[in-house]
């Protein structure tokens, strides 16, 4: 007999060759008959990270069990019954009155589904999924979608940037009122901040969005970021690159965080992104956008957009740590690496032993810029001696940019000029508050946990 | 008007049959059968998936809110669950009330799991293996989900630990359908219009829950073999006991009506006359499924519009419909043809059919104020006659066919009224498949649609976890006696009935097993019954665990065995005991007490006896053996 993959999807020897054996592939409905006892329900897929010993049942109450194959003397087979797992499609209703909105796709969890192969869940995506699982979309806008990509955040990176601007640009320039850019949440901030360089000046809202609980789960935050993000898209006053999720951990509203100021800061919490050393551009709910701001680029009514997607990855960000060893720096510039952002301690510093490679890698032509890991704040290398001293060495100071937007502007700025005053002529002049004049006293705002004061004011408001 | 003489089937003619006024018969003619699953509280230090401590109940200290919607998904089998869309209908605000010492960022949703607590594990598994079930190979974990916010995820990590076991009750087996291990959901503290509010604390502790088939014939029945189940359990040591850490949910089905599930009964004692009443409301919802079916109602003859009869109450002096308009409330209006003297009909005890659309408009709707409906043909005074005129005209249907009348907000009232048809639609197809509430009086009501197995999902944050031989092997050989098997046993060793029966539920069990057959039991020791009697009596000093006290207890009993105390002296003290006197102390004392005896006692025999013993006593208690005293006592009497 020869075997097919998918009538026993994800097992492997030895409990494969008993399902063949058996004649019993995956959905069949069947009596196991072990030494421990009859086990009855229907054969699932295996997850291909799963062991190979045991076999998926369904019982017929919904639960699932394994089984180990050495337990089993024989299998009966009784029937068969094949899931079909799929998100309702209805067709996305058409409103000559409402914007149109554009919804790409990249992946992550704002739409999903199980994959039997893995056990994980997998984004799933089309205006008729969307729509069978979020219908209020269609009380905001005539949405259309495409899927770019199907991969996780931390797969996402600069072809897929360049990707998603050009399609942007190209959606734009048709006319759209509003873009929104599924993604998954890791590195949101990192794609936030590429589309904020290579799409410049738009007459719309490019709002990215994710979910932090994944859609198949009840009480996901999916179908609210989606409601939030495509009614900013469709409405907002905003048109700049944004990030949209949730403001508390309530269902109580969004923010809008500019595309190069964002940063997620909690691995799980749905309130993870914040936006540091700044304010956030505004909040959304059922009621709208509010602004918290008036200095951001207004909707306008034209099809322009300037598109400049380009990026050079021969770039690092070096976390210091303090007894990090000059090598780092040399290996970086053996194998080629153009630039180095380097995340400093306190106002930006690293030790002395790293000095001497600091400065080999001036002399091999690689760029190199300043950000703090203290995440909030400016580089200052005057204060101390140290600072100067590491300026000495051609470090450029990359005042207040976050170290995910330094590496992905220096990327930027690589993939248009290598010419050391043009690069550090882009990398220094602002597209979009990577780096700001001032900080606001609200900038810099971690609520500190326990102090009764903030309990309070959490338990009141964020409610 | 109505006319009961249209009514044919004799149940609906005759009244409902009071608990207690049912044999054995009545039921099987009824085709009653009940099931149960009983969930007690595993005895863990931590919760289920995280590790916050488990057990901590600060009933009324919050530090935070979080506010939370549910939305329905699809299962694994790719189908909407039938609840789940019940729920979402309600358009609940769910309010989660947080104390910082018992949640954390799981609990409120805002982490992933942690690895399934070990010690939880392990005791399902032991428990499943005493209930005779076949343990799994992998544990799967599930998520089942809850769409009424009683967890905040939205579903109950739960996972099957083992099937088909068998208990002996009487002279036949209940069969165990399954054994999981789950954890608990929150407790509800308000639920009032759009906004449901749950405390946490309990939220994520380790429950086991065994799962019986209806195998149960009589109301009393159900109740003995939850007491048996959770005897069983609690005879383990692996369950937490006391208020709260056990409750059933029972299962109760009648030939043509369905498996209805009543929800979180806490105590046993309440089982026999909830099921039965929950047995005579399916017999006359199958009675009313007859009757509309001879009347050529089907649920296609149902419609589902109301009429906005607003304007025709808007002077009303029906007070609860008054104060309703008075806010805003729309009233509409909802005729029922050939419902005709069915709505009054008792389904419960003090408990009509109407009730059955009145929860549903409570639960889903929304409007809970009550009264929330009224009936154009019920007795009680609603609106005047001149009202319910204009109101039937409204709906153009004959005077005789029964109106229902809503009032609320416009949303809520489109859902009631929507509703309104469904529940007259189900009529027609007999019982609906619901979850029920258990109430105080013995009767329940609606709680929401029974979820089937469309709302299981495998948990994709946790990977199976594989039981290995030498974990179930563990495990199996560290299993004690189940309770009838230590009655057994008790018997065995000519411990009376009364005491076996005590002893095998006991915590003290195991101490009995840990000391019998030591030095100073058996022959020349301490009998079965004696260490049995010693180990249950309260006023003991000593705690009757093994952990606390075993070795104490194995000293005590090898002085005993070496006649150095005898069995009394372990009453008075557990610091030190007194040494047994040796014959001659003996006597010296008895003889001193007996002449200091108090003049003036009774005078005859028996009471003399009792009366010198008392006085005797105080001197030689737990240094003589009572039996040896009242010896003495008798020869100089006599």
């Amino acid at each position: 007999m020869s075997p097919n993959q998918e009538d026993f999807k994800g097992y492997r020897s030895p409990t494969l060759d008993l399902l063949q054996g058996q004649e019993a592939p995956v959905w069949s409905e069947v009596t196991l008959h072990t030494t421990g006892g009859d086990f009855s329900g229907l054969i699932l897929p295996r997850s291909e990270t799963a062991d190979a010993d045991h076999i998926v049942l369904k019982l017929i109450t919904g639960y699932n069990i394994g089984v180990n194959h050495d337990t089993v003397q024989k299998i009966s087979v009784f029937g068969r019954k094949v899931a079909n797992y799929q998100i309702p499609e209805k067709e996305f209703p058409f409103d000559p009155g409402k914007p149109r909105v554009k919804l790409f796709g990249t992946g992550g969890t704002i739409a999903s589904r199980l994959d039997y192969r893995t056990g994980a869940v997998i984004p799933a995506f089309s205006p008729g999924e969307l729509y069978g699982s979020v219908p209020e979309l269609a009380d905001i806008c005539n949405m259309e979608t495409e899927k770019l990509y199907g991969v996780f955040s931390e797969n996402m990176g600069p072809e897929q940037w360049i990707g998603t601007a050009k399609a942007v640009a190209e959606e734009i320039r048709k006319g759209v009122a509003g873009i929104v850019v599924g993604h998954g949440t890791d590195t949101m901030h990192h794609t936030a901040a590429a589309l904020s360089f290579m799409l410049q000046d738009s007459p719309v809202p490019i709002v990215m969005v994710g979910s932090q609980r994944s859609s198949d789960r009840p009480s996901s935050d999916a179908a609210i970021n989606l409601i939030n993000s495509t009614r900013t898209a469709a409405t907002s006053d905003i048109a700049e690159v944004m990030v949209c999720m949730f403001g508390p951990t309530s269902d109580k509203y969004g923010l809008l965080h500019r595309g190069t100021r964002v940063r997620k800061m909690h691995s799980s919490y749905r309130s993870t992104f914040r936006t540091l050393s700044d304010i956030p551009l505004g909040k959304i709910d059922d009621n709208g956008v509010t602004p918290f701001r008036s200095d951001y680029n207004k909707r306008r009514q034209d099809n322009e957009i300037k598109l400049n997607a380009v990026f050079d990855d021969r770039v690092s960000l070096v976390y210091y740590y303090p007894s990090m060893k000059p090598d780092i720096i040399d290996s970086l510039v053996g194998n080629g690496y153009q630039g180095i952002i380097i995340a400093g301690t306190g106002l930006g510093h690293v030790n002395k032993p790293l000095y001497p490679a600091l400065d080999r890698a001036r002399k091999a032509g690689v760029h190199i810029y300043m950000t703090v890991q203290t995440m909030w704040g400016y580089v200052q290398m005057y204060v101390y001696e140290t600072g100067r001293e590491i300026m000495g060495l051609g470090v450029i100071p990359a005042a207040n940019m976050l170290p995910e937007v330094a590496y992905v502007k220096l990327g930027w700025a690589l993939g248009q000029s290598h010419d050391p005053q043009e690069v550090e002529r882009i990398m220094l002049t602002p597209v979009n508050s990577e780096t700001t004049d001032r900080e606001p006293h609200n900038g810099y705002l971690v609520l500190q946990g326990g102090i009764p004061e903030v309990d309070k004011f959490i338990s009141s408001q964020w409610k | 008007m109505d006319n009961p003489q249209t009514l044919a089937d004799p149940w609906l003619l005759t009244p409902l049959p009071l608990y207690g006024h049912m044999t054995a018969d009545d039921y099987a003619d009824l085709g009653f059968m009940v099931g149960l699953e009983v969930h007690q509280q595993l005895l863990t230090k931590r919760k289920l998936f995280c590790r916050c401590p488990a057990g901590c109940y600060n009933s009324s200290v919050h530090h935070a809110e979080v506010l939370r919607h549910m939305r329905p998904t699809l299962s694994e089998m790719g189908e909407y669950d039938g609840t789940a869309l019940m729920e979402f209908k309600t358009k609940k605000n769910i309010v989660y009330l947080l104390n910082n010492e018992t949640v954390c960022t799981y609990e409120m949703d805002d982490a992933p799991p942690f690895e399934i607590d070990d010690l939880a594990l392990d005791q399902s598994i032991a428990i499943g293996m005493l209930l005779g079930c076949n343990i799994v190979g992998e544990v799967h974990i599930t998520r089942k989900q809850y769409l009424d916010g009683s967890i905040p995820t939205g579903f109950q990590r739960t996972a099957i630990i083992g099937t088909d076991g068998d208990i002996p009750f009487g002279h036949k087996n209940i069969h165990i359908r399954a054994v999981s291990i789950e954890e608990d959901s929150c407790r509800e503290v308000s639920d009032k219009g759009h906004e449901r509010v749950y405390r946490t604390d309990r939220l994520g502790m380790p429950l086991i829950e065994t799962v019986t088939d209806p195998d149960m014939k009589t109301p009393e029945e159900a109740r003995d073999v939850g007491q048996v189940i959770r005897h069983l359990a609690r005879a383990s040591g692996l369950v937490r006991t006391g208020s709260g850490a056990a409750r059933q949910d029972v299962n109760v089905s009648v030939t043509g009506g369905t498996r209805i599930e009543i929800k979180g009964v806490s105590n046993l004692r309440a089982i026999p006359r909830l099921v039965h009443n929950e047995a005579l409301r399916q017999r006359t919802l199958v009675g009313i499924k007859g009757e509309l079916a001879r009347r050529g109602i089907t649920a296609e003859s149902i419609s589902d519009q109301g009429f906005d009869v607003t304007s025709c109450v808007n002077n009303t002096e029906c007070k609860f419909i008054t104060k309703a308009i008075k806010k805003g409330a729309t009233v509409m209006a909802v005729p029922l043809p050939g419902f005709q003297g069915l709505l009054q009909l008792q389904t419960q005890p003090r408990t009509s059919f109407l009730k059955e659309f009145s929860d549903r408009i409570r639960v889903i709707a929304c409007i809970d104020d009550l009264p929330n409906l009224a009936l154009s043909t019920q007795e009680v005074p609603t609106l005047s006659s001149g009202e319910w005129d204009r109101v039937v005209r409204s709906c153009d249907v004959a005077p005789d066919v029964p109106v229902l009348v809503v009032w609320g907000r416009q949303k809520d009232v489109e859902t009631a009224v929507r509703e309104i048809a469904i529940r007259a639609r189900e009529a027609c197809e007999g019982v609906p498949q619901e979850t029920r509430q258990a109430l105080d009086d013995g009767t329940n009501g609606f709680e929401r649609i029974l979820p089937g197995a469309d709302r299981m999902y495998p948990d994709t944050d946790l990977p199976p976890i594989p039981l290995l031989a030498d974990r179930i092997q563990g495990i199996r050989s560290s299993l004690g006696l189940r309770p009838w098997e230590r009655i057994s046993r008790l018997k065995e060793l000519a411990v009376g009935d009364d005491l076996a029966e005590r002893l095998s539920r006991h915590r003290a069990w195991s101490l009995f097993d840990h000391l019998w057959g030591k030095p100073g039991t058996g022959n020349g020791g301490l009998t079965a019954n004696q260490l049995a009697s010693l180990l249950l009596d309260r006023s003991c000093p000593r705690p009757a665990s093994k952990d606390a006290a075993g070795q104490w207890w194995q000293e005590t009993l090898a002085l005993i065995g070496t006649g150095a105390i005898i069995p009394e002296a372990v009453w008075l003290s557990d610091e030190v005991l007194l040494a047994r006197l040796n014959e001659d102390e003996a006597r010296g004392i008895f003889n001193k007490a007996l002449e200091n005896l108090p003049p003036g006692g009774p005078t005859e025999q028996q009471k003399k006896e009792d009366f010198a013993m008392q006085h005797l006593m105080k001197d030689l208690r737990g240094r003589v053996a009572g039996r040896t005293v009242r010896a003495w006592l008798v020869e100089v009497l006599s």
